[in-house]
């Protein structure tokens, strides 16, 4: 398959072989599962449960709600024991509302959804369906509603059904496990996920680091002619959606628009292989592969873990730490954001838990830029990073949105090359984050301006119309006083009803 | 060569006639408005609380725009407003007594409501639901925070009180590369 070019990147150590030959083992169930009602992008679940309930596995426990919103299921069987705050899984460790499940062991299935017999004779309609009642969600970290993802063929027009798993992140491995253990059910997944797209191509994007992987996904796309395997080039972030697109069909994707909009729509595997359970088996998404990984754990594995369970129950699972960790990571280390706690559990998006020692994270104390240009070179977005950050040190967010700050996606490709370990990727997701701030304050206000000038406009039409009321009940004396001490409501009722 | 010259005349003429038509409609409809007092008016929070004295934003504007008026009146605009005004107008404004408010949203204490209505004819935004000895609530997507309510509240049922920090809201703070020049450890510790 013909390859493009992709501007930029990096060539960090990858550290795959930690974990590349991990089979994925099972964790055992752990005493006491979280389930926030936010592991996603969108409105938090509404909760459909209540404190003592039995539950079964899989039965479904928060409903999603509005329309960016996932579902969420209980991951095995048994007692709701509480619906409290807990700290999520964010770098601020803010709690958020979390549903607590103890399992009494028996993990035992409730009465599943009927499994699609012949999915690709269904109506992509039924799929959508099936995929939003199994709360499934983007397994490569963002944790995208799928079901909407898979809508996009009603709106756009699509050729292609691109599956990534490029796994571009040093360290994790979940992905490259999941292709080799579980390459039919991934490919499976893929088919019905182009079917309900209506798409009649599907390309899987893999990184040559993978040469299992590659390997044994090729075999089994073999049968399948309408699905391709592209081998892409070794350079970090070739995982990124918009990145991937342009390594295999040349095509850049415009700043603030969606690889839809040039026809292509980009799943992790782990959603692929998500989705063949959900249509094939009824069963929704419980459980994940993680990667614990780094330097500080004892013995690094990829574990197939309940959503839900404590990262701290998963670095146990690993033997615990054979140093202390300077930093818990959730995710890559590139993109990963800290984790605060250990209590924080398991979610969908979470594809690695990485303790860090201080070796590996190499933190050394920032100097003065030498105007090197890296950062530059490196950009995959092709932005400049040395100017955005000046910006941002000196508050000026304007200049730095005019950069081009917010198509940053933050993979942190030019903190990584920085020689003055600048750290310029913090500037950028500080400055993302304070536009939004601003972004959200000046929509408030304009909705705020609309609602008073609305109601300047209806009282000023209620005195015109009690005025009215008055010189039609001439004459007017023992009206007036009443009318004053309520609202102007009335007065336009009464005109109504004159 | 004379087709060429009856081109350059009769284009010129067109365009002396046209010039003069709309150089003489240009006097004729001018449109007698201060830009400066639009530009203000833009600026202002435009929810018409009136707590700056002036009947609503947009004869704050007017005053402010004839320099009759300070520019650390508006309430609800608070320092931000106050500092892109003097920007705005090449003042200096003494911002040391203006505290730096964090975002606020009116909220009821419910049990001390007693329907009385009286903030719902105060809000200028139609952020309060309820109705004559009904209890009322703040719907906090409308509420700008001018605080008026809280003002005409005859129990005290009325506090304001900051957004709530939550996941979806949360932000990266500013990096502070001076202090990770003398610190050990930056204080956010980052896998790169």
């Amino acid at each position: 398959m013909k390859l493009f070019q992709i501007r930029g990147g990096i060539h960090p150590e990858y550290r795959k072989d930690i974990t590349s030959e991990k089979a994925i083992t099972t964790m055992p169930m752990p005493s006491l599962l979280y389930i926030p009602l936010q592991q996603h992008i969108g409105a938090p679940a509404e909760v459909l449960v209540s404190v003592g309930d039995m539950v079964k596995k899989g039965q479904m426990i928060a409903r999603n709600q509005g329309a960016v919103s996932a579902s969420h299921h209980a991951p095995s069987s048994g007692c709701i024991k509480e619906i409290t705050e807990v700290a999520a899984p964010h770098p601020s460790g803010l709690p958020q509302t979390t549903i607590i499940l103890e399992p009494d062991s028996k993990d035992e299935w409730g009465d599943p959804m009927e499994p699609i017999s012949d999915p690709f004779a269904a109506d992509p309609r039924v799929i959508h369906e099936r995929v939003a009642q199994s709360g499934i969600v983007g397994m490569g970290g963002a944790a995208f509603p799928s079901a909407i993802k898979l809508n996009l063929g009603e709106q756009k027009k699509l050729d292609t059904l691109l599956l990534n798993g490029a796994e571009c992140e040093p360290y994790l491995t979940c992905d490259d496990r999941l292709m080799r253990e579980y390459a039919d059910e991934v490919i499976d997944g893929a088919r019905i996920m182009a079917h309900a797209l209506g798409t009649t191509k599907v390309v899987i994007g893999i990184e040559l680091n993978k040469p299992q992987a590659i390997e044994v996904m090729t075999k089994a796309a073999s049968a399948f002619p309408s699905v391709q395997i592209a081998s892409v080039p070794v350079q970090y972030p070739m995982g990124s959606e918009r990145h991937l697109v342009q390594a295999i069909t040349g095509l850049e994707t415009p700043a603030r628009k969606l690889t839809a909009d040039l026809g292509i729509v980009v799943h992790n595997v782990a959603t692929a292989r998500a989705v063949h359970h959900a249509v094939r088996f009824g069963r929704p998404l419980v459980a994940r592969v993680v990667t614990v990984s780094g330097g500080a754990i004892r013995e690094p594995k990829n574990v197939l873990a309940p959503i839900g369970a404590r990262v701290a129950d998963l670095v146990e699972f690993c033997g615990g730490f054979s140093a202390r960790p300077e930093s818990v990571v959730n995710g890559g280390p590139m993109m990963g954001q800290p984790l605060p706690t250990l209590d924080a559990p398991v979610v969908k998006g979470t594809s690695g838990i990485l303790a860090l020692t201080a070796e590996e994270i190499n933190d050394r104390p920032t100097s003065a830029c030498i105007r090197c240009g890296n950062c530059i070179t490196i950009c995959p977005c092709g932005l400049s990073p040395v100017e955005m950050s000046a910006f941002i040190r000196k508050d000026n967010l304007e200049m730095a949105a005019k950069l081009g700050v917010t198509d940053c996606f933050s993979c942190g490709s030019c903190s990584w090359v920085c020689p003055s370990h600048i750290p310029l990727v913090h500037y950028f997701n500080y400055a993302k984050g304070a536009l939004r701030d601003q972004d959200n304050e000046r929509r408030k206000n304009e909705r705020i301006k609309t609602l008073a000038e609305v109601r300047t406009i209806r009282i000023e039409k209620a005195a015109e119309a009690k005025k009215a009321a008055l010189a039609a009940r001439k004459p007017a004396a023992g009206a007036a006083p009443a009318a004053a001490t309520g609202e102007a409501k009335p007065a336009t009722e009464e005109k109504a009803n004159a | 060569m004379s087709g060429i010259l009856i081109a350059i005349g009769s284009l010129t003429l067109i365009g002396l006639t046209l010039g003069t038509i709309l150089g003489a409609a240009a006097r004729r409809f001018a449109v007698q408005e201060d830009p400066l007092e639009e530009e203000l008016k833009a600026m202002m929070p435009g929810s018409q609380c009136g707590q700056c004295g002036y009947p609503g934003c947009g004869q704050y504007a007017a005053a402010l725009a004839k320099g009759e008026a300070k520019i650390t009146l508006c309430a609800p605009g608070g320092k931000p407003l106050v500092e892109a005004l003097s920007s705005k107008l090449g003042v200096t404004a003494d911002l040391s007594d203006m505290e730096e408010k964090v975002p606020e949203h009116a909220y009821i204490k419910e049990e001390l409501c007693i329907g009385c209505t009286r903030c719902i004819r105060e809000c200028s935004t139609d952020a309060i639901m309820g109705a004559n000895k009904l209890m009322h609530t703040i719907i906090v997507d409308a509420c700008h925070g001018c605080s008026k309510c809280v003002k005409v509240c005859p129990t005290d049922a009325i506090i304001m009180v900051p957004y709530p920090e939550t996941v979806v809201n949360w932000h990266w703070p500013k990096p502070e590369t001076a202090k990770a020049n003398t610190q050990v450890k930056p204080e956010v510790a980052h896998a790169h």
